[in-house]
């Protein structure tokens, strides 16, 4: 087979690297399972017995028509309510890129199942009922979007057959959400309009609305432009594990491993490690199959350092003169993800990069309502699926960034002692 | 995240059953510490029902790599009447598995157990973390999951309690041999066609052997077939193939229409929620 030959429209051989995660967010039956179906049917990403087993189901349970939802639910009681319970994910890929679409439902534990489906996502895509209009989901989907930074937005007005295809109904929809995103910290967004249902603008052009000049969606997520995301400014190494074989061979052997979280290291850099403010050269980049003279996100490397200096887990390795803040205390925007609430002085352990420490709540600054952007400053505590700002103070200092500047070094977590659950997912500011 | 669980977890163990995917977790694992060696030892469940290419593969394997393998085996759980065998032309001992997998799991403390599921094997599997937690009894709440968010993962457990690692969660099918065929990884023979007595059963074609009784009507003969996955040789059926190098096999996947559990694996077949049920029970 000739590279870059496609089977039955599936890639070959040859490696599509560039690799594109979006979340998924939209209410009940705004038609979300259908779309991610009918991405996963056009681009052929199905296979013949999923096919043949969602047709039987849906023969079965009468829906009259092959319906792609049942595609995405993978749970027993999913398909017997008829709902997504949890974060799903799911993969295809054209022969452009590889896509993972984490979808997240609608209703039961909303915003805890799209922030953590966003925490790692390039684009959103936000679906709008044509019919409805920008609703405060839709309102919702948008605000976690900003505040956990993903770099894309896309909103897809849906069910375009039902309003005959209409453009006013689509042009009064892109200029509502674009009031309400004005609001918000939103770099990019597209809007597109799309029958998931009849496959409209979904793969191909529609030519039902030729009043549309954009791309269908599926050229957009496969031409957006995601590499420029990352941060390749500040050089930040959190220390995973200390490498000394203490072979007969590698006797004196000392590297430190790690996944680069921003920024570029190369051989000879100098560097200092934190918290201890030791300063050294590097000496070498190591990986399993060969030395690199340059190392950025997110390649998982080994690092020598020319001098002897003490270094262990959770420290970090950057740049003199590009430092992160080392801090004792964090004011941060925490979603809380526990049915059982914060409670303000409540005590925590706090994970953050490689390394973890205690975490007291100092002060709930405010509640932020998430429909209206209202902060109540009289707030005492978070409920599960409630976003605040709070004042933390750290048993231990942790080297820290800004989310906005930098996800991997701004964002946290927080673990119940207790239960050992994850209660919290923090940003900090 | 391979070093994360293993610099947090104190003790950690690998789940190798000496199919692709697991070849390329011991791979990826071996690459997170080099030049470091695993500071973990590698487990296999054996039903004592496998192909024998793949045993020998797998002594070979741990062998070159001076890596500590630990062999649970289900006969020694049938053989104390911790688990009674299924009968008949269609017993299988794969369900078997769980019972043996979280007896060694408790009898030497492990608090984390890699393994290389992926989510786009099967519909349950989609909707489990990277890091999966099982409470004392070794089961799976799918409805009490912890948030997995950015890449921080959370493996704090209490005494009896272990986390299943999934470092391929994300990876497909084809990802995992697009990165058999770069590395040039060595696999079981049993991956590449040849010749082998088969017969049908089920739609699906099946290896003879001594562990599985045969039908009335249910004729073997010889035919150039390779295994799409490797399990137990009583739920594990081959597919007809002329591909023997590791080219062919990923052209061969990159066309294939048909998913490779659904191809070849009669212990997901029992059920529409088959996988999750066991997954309920403990199995990988």
């Amino acid at each position: 087979m000739a590279p870059g030959a496609a089977t039955n429209g599936r890639p070959t051989a040859v490696r599509t690297s560039e690799l594109v995660r979006f979340a998924t967010a939209g209410s009940v039956d705004d038609g979300k399972s259908t779309l991610i179906g009918r991405l996963l049917f056009d681009t052929k990403s199905i296979f013949e017995d999923q096919l043949e087993h969602v047709e039987e189901t849906s023969k079965r349970r009468g829906d009259g028509y092959v319906n792609l939802a049942l595609l995405t639910d993978g749970l027993r009681a999913e398909r017997e309510r008829g709902i997504t319970i949890d974060v799903a994910y799911r993969y295809f890929h054209t022969p452009r890129r590889k896509f993972i679409i984490a979808d997240t439902p609608g209703h039961e534990q909303y915003t805890r199942n799209m922030v953590t489906g966003a925490s790692t996502a390039d684009l959103a895509l936000i679906l709008i009922d044509a019919r409805k209009g920008v609703l405060e989901q839709s309102r919702r989907h948008a605000f976690i979007a900003s505040l956990l930074r993903i770099p894309h937005l896309v909103v897809c007005v849906n069910k375009m057959d039902l309003v005959a295809w209409d453009q006013e109904v689509f042009d009064r929809i892109c200029s509502e959400f674009t009031g309400w995103a004005a609001k918000l910290d939103v770099q990019d967004v597209t809007f597109i309009p799309i029958s998931a249902l009849h496959g409209d603008n979904v793969v191909e052009r529609s030519a039902n609305m030729t009043w549309y000049e954009g791309p269908s969606l599926l050229y957009h997520l496969e031409h957006v432009h995601v590499a420029s995301d990352r941060n390749l400014q500040d050089a930040r190494f959190p220390v995973q594990w200390v490498t000394r074989p203490m072979s007969d061979e590698l006797h004196d052997y000392r590297g430190y491993a790690g996944e680069v979280a921003s920024g570029v290291f190369r051989k000879g850099d100098e560097v200092v490690v934190l918290p201890s403010g030791r300063t050294s050269r590097i000496a070498g980049i190591d990986t399993y199959d060969s030395e690199l003279d340059e190392a950025y996100p997110p390649l998982s490397v080994t690092i020598r350092l020319e001098d002897d200096i003490d270094v262990s887990r959770g420290d970090m390795i950057c740049r003199p003169s590009n430092r992160p803040k080392e801090a004792r205390d964090i004011d941060a925007m925490v979603c809380w993800m526990s049915a059982r609430p914060l409670w303000s002085s409540g005590r925590y352990r706090i994970k953050h990069t490689s390394r973890t420490a205690l975490a007291k709540v100092d002060e709930l600054i405010y509640r932020i309502d998430v429909n209206s952007l209202h902060r109540n400053e009289d707030a005492t505590g978070l409920e599960l699926n409630e976003i605040g700002k709070l004042r933390l103070r750290l048993s231990a200092p942790l080297l820290v960034d800004e989310y906005r500047r930098n996800r991997a070094t701004g964002s946290f977590i927080l673990i119940d002692e207790s239960t050992n659950d994850t209660v919290g997912a923090g940003m900090v500011l | 995240m391979i070093r994360e669980v293993a610099a947090e977890l104190e003790r950690a163990v690998l789940l190798f059953s000496g199919g692709k995917d697991s070849a390329v977790l011991l791979h990826l694992a071996r690459k997170a510490f080099h030049p470091g060696g695993l500071p973990f030892p590698v487990m296999h469940v054996d039903t004592g029902h496998n192909f024998p290419e793949v045993i020998e593969y797998r002594d070979r394997l741990v062998d070159e790599m001076g890596a500590r393998l630990i062999v649970a085996s289900v006969q020694d759980s049938i053989d104390n009447g911790r688990v009674i065998e299924e009968t008949g032309p269609r017993a299988s001992r794969n369900r078997l598995q769980s019972v043996t997998l979280l007896d060694a799991i408790e009898k030497h403390g492990f608090r984390a157990a890699f393994g290389g599921a992926r989510r786009d094997e099967e519909r349950a599997r989609a909707k489990e973390r990277i890091l999966s937690f099982r409470d004392d009894f070794g089961q799976w709440d799918p409805k009490r999951q912890r948030p997995e968010l950015w890449n921080i993962y959370n493996g704090f457990v209490k005494p009896g309690e272990h986390v299943r690692v999934f470092p391929l969660s994300n990876w497909t099918e084809l990802d995992v041999w697009q990165y058999v065929a770069e590395e040039k990884l060595e696999l079981p023979c049993i991956y590449f066609a040849h010749e082998r007595e088969v017969f049908r059963r089920d739609g699906m074609l099946y290896a003879v052997s001594a562990h599985v009784e045969l039908l009335p009507g249910e004729e073997p003969f010889t035919k150039w077939v390779r295994f799409r996955t490797v399990g137990d040789m009583s739920c594990t059926g081959a597919v007809a193939s002329e591909a023997m190098s590791l080219e062919d096999v990923v052209a061969e996947i990159a066309a294939t229409r048909i998913t490779e559990r659904g191809e070849t694996r009669a212990d997901d077949r029992i059920s529409e929620a088959a996988m999750e049920d066991r997954k309920k029970e403990g199995y990988f």
